[in-house]
């Protein structure tokens, strides 16, 4: 075997199709089915971020009658598992990797259906195998209920009572939502965050953020690359009726916005006093980033096509936001940890983790001759951390993989 | 990037070498800051500031500095110095105007003045013990800044965010710390 791809979500499938390109002899290793985290690691009604026309894999694309919808999670499902049947990537399932180790001749992938030996591996396990939760759980008392989007599948799984959701991302803004929508109370920790509109001139704000060339700007020409690999998820959801789903939004609905939870001491909440500075950083970044687009529709010469420059509200800050919650009293029943997913690389035994634990790899090239990274945030170019993301990075990776095939010393027997 | 041209007086290449210095060396990184307290009579006390460990030694302002605390005549007082509390205001307000100046910098914007006022808004009734429900510190605390530079006003917003972002007294005021105190 000369390529072993870990993983057949969209990553490891579209370096399937690259690696057939090369005619690579490999092999995808599948702990459960294709698309296997958006079958079991999903609440129910998330839908994807980007709209369906963006949603492209290698020669394959949407092509279904909504191109301005956002696909559910049943659709991405079918959308992966058509690409990887019409691809006919060589897909083993339910074979789970349970280690990766160097050997003289490349790599010993051991699974639960027996060992392979090959040249070169591709990680494309996923960003979001592990939900990441704060130490200060631990102090969090026995009759507040801990969930995380793993366990969380809609507002039913809750206890009744007031629920505390931690972290506005993506999924913090979209599960505070749907919650608050069930009747219960909801608060809303709010620390770094990335404010957007859902649309911008008529406009999907994602449509600008490809057309302006945002999107495509690569990971070595990004000043602080660290930073934008660790960005949270922009506050947007994907629904029919494209709406904006901002904290503005949330607080007009009834959503208490608090800071940032920075403790958890003696049965008390404490959350930051610096709420209002968490807001002033996400608007300036959200008012910078219009003014890219708009620079570029005038430079572009498409002023015209689209309506005029608009700026949104800035966001309000509560009158009084309360420092502390007594998590003791009964107000509040479940705590909802939406602070971030991390990859799982407890079966790599290879030495290529930095001290955060956070994968050494120059844009998918991995700090080891032979193994490759796709699927991780901003790998390669902003895109990256999106489905339509995969194509170009996953060329660029198999070529240089390809390359190394083609000048390392052939394998030793 | 320092921009050539806009001098603020804050030597941002040393703070960018040091940021990638100590990038691999997070032992370094670790300082602590120290003063000394001595009672003088009633509500008056006298601190000094001299040494100070981190870069893995101990370290030395050039000079000592000593500062006078005490309560105004209102609150029975001989009025030796500023109340405690205005020390906090000095700490916050000299934090983010070092860091807009150190922001202002790194971002290439020239500043010609930068002028704040703090205010600290605080219910005596709470340090007094009339009533258990009013805490002993301040409610609010607002920092108003005047900045005239060579920038838009969404750039200048941009530095006091970002100032208020990196600045360490700002996230002692804001964020929970432990405080041991202990006798010996």
């Amino acid at each position: 075997m000369t390529t072993v791809v870990i993983g057949a979500g969209h990553a490891g499938l579209a370096a399937s199709h690259c690696l057939r390109g090369h005619s690579i002899d490999h092999v995808v290793l599948e702990r459960g089915e294709v698309a296997n985290s958006w079958r079991r690691e999903r609440w129910d009604s998330l839908r994807l971020l980007t709209p369906n026309w963006q949603s492209r894999l290698p020669g394959y694309r949407y092509e279904g009658t909504d191109p301005d919808g956002y696909m559910t999670t049943r659709e991405v499902i079918d959308f992966v598992s058509r690409f990887a049947a019409l691809s006919g990537a060589p897909i083993r399932t339910h074979t789970t990797v349970t280690s990766v180790r160097r050997n003289d001749a490349g790599y010993h992938v051991a699974t639960s259906q027996g060992d392979l030996h090959c040249r070169s591996v591709i990680l494309a396990s996923g960003a979001c195998n592990l939900p990441s939760v704060p130490s200060l759980r631990q102090g969090v008392p026995a009759c507040v209920q801990s969930f995380t989007p793993f366990d969380y599948r809609n507002p039913r799984d809750l206890p009744e009572g007031g629920v505390l959701v931690v972290g506005a991302s993506a999924t913090g803004v979209q599960l505070a939502d749907e919650i608050h929508r069930s009747g219960r109370c909801v608060t809303l920790s709010v620390g770094e965050h990335v404010r957007l509109p859902r649309m911008y001139r008529g406009r999907d704000v994602l449509w600008w953020m490809d057309a302006s060339g945002v999107w495509n700007q690569r990971y070595d020409e990004i000043d602080d690359l660290t930073r934008a690999r660790r960005l949270p998820s922009p506050q947007l959801v994907g629904t029919p009726e494209r709406t904006t789903l901002d904290l503005n939004a949330l607080s007009s609905a009834g959503v208490a916005l608090v800071g940032r939870l920075a403790a958890v001491r003696d049965g008390q909440a404490l959350f930051s006093g610096g709420l209002r500075n968490q807001f002033a950083l996400a608007d300036l970044k959200m008012n910078r980033l219009l003014d890219t687009f708009d620079e570029w529709a005038r430079s572009d010469g498409r002023d015209a096509e689209f309506a005029p420059p608009e700026r949104f509200d800035p966001t309000r800050a509560p009158d009084s936001s309360p420092l502390s919650l007594d998590l003791r009293n009964g107000g509040i029943r479940s705590i909802v940890w939406a602070t971030g997913f991390r990859p799982d690389y407890s079966w790599l035994h290879v030495p290529v983790l930095d001290h955060k634990g956070h994968l050494r790899h120059d844009g998918g090239v991995v700090d080891a001759p032979g193994l490759y990274a796709l699927g991780l945030p901003v790998l390669r170019r902003r895109k990256s951390s999106f489905i339509h993301g995969a194509e170009d990075d996953a060329r660029d990776v198999v070529d240089h993989l390809a390359g190394y095939l083609a000048t390392a010393s052939p394998p030793r027997r | 990037m320092a921009m050539t041209g806009v001098n603020n007086g804050v030597n941002v290449q040393a703070l960018l070498d040091a940021r990638e210095a100590l990038k691999g060396a997070p032992e370094a990184a670790k300082f602590t800051w120290r003063a000394s307290c001595k009672w003088q009579n009633g509500t008056h006390s006298t601190s000094k500031i001299r040494g100070f460990f981190g870069l893995g030694e101990e370290q030395s302002h050039k000079t000592e500095t000593s500062f006078e605390a005490d309560h105004p005549e209102i609150f029975a007082s001989e009025d030796h110095g500023v109340t405690p509390i205005e020390y906090v205001l000095v700490g916050l307000a000299s934090c983010l105007t070092a860091g807009v100046a150190a922001v202002a910098q790194n971002r290439g914007i020239q500043l010609r003045s930068v002028e704040s006022k703090v205010e600290g808004k605080m219910d005596i009734r709470g340090i007094l013990g009339i009533d258990s429900d009013v805490r002993n510190g301040y409610d609010d605390v607002k920092v108003t800044f005047k900045i005239d530079a060579d920038a838009s006003k969404p750039e200048i917003e941009a530095l006091v965010a970002q100032s208020q972002k990196r600045s360490a007294v700002y996230d002692v005021i804001t964020n929970p710390v432990n405080v041991i105190v202990e006798v010996v």
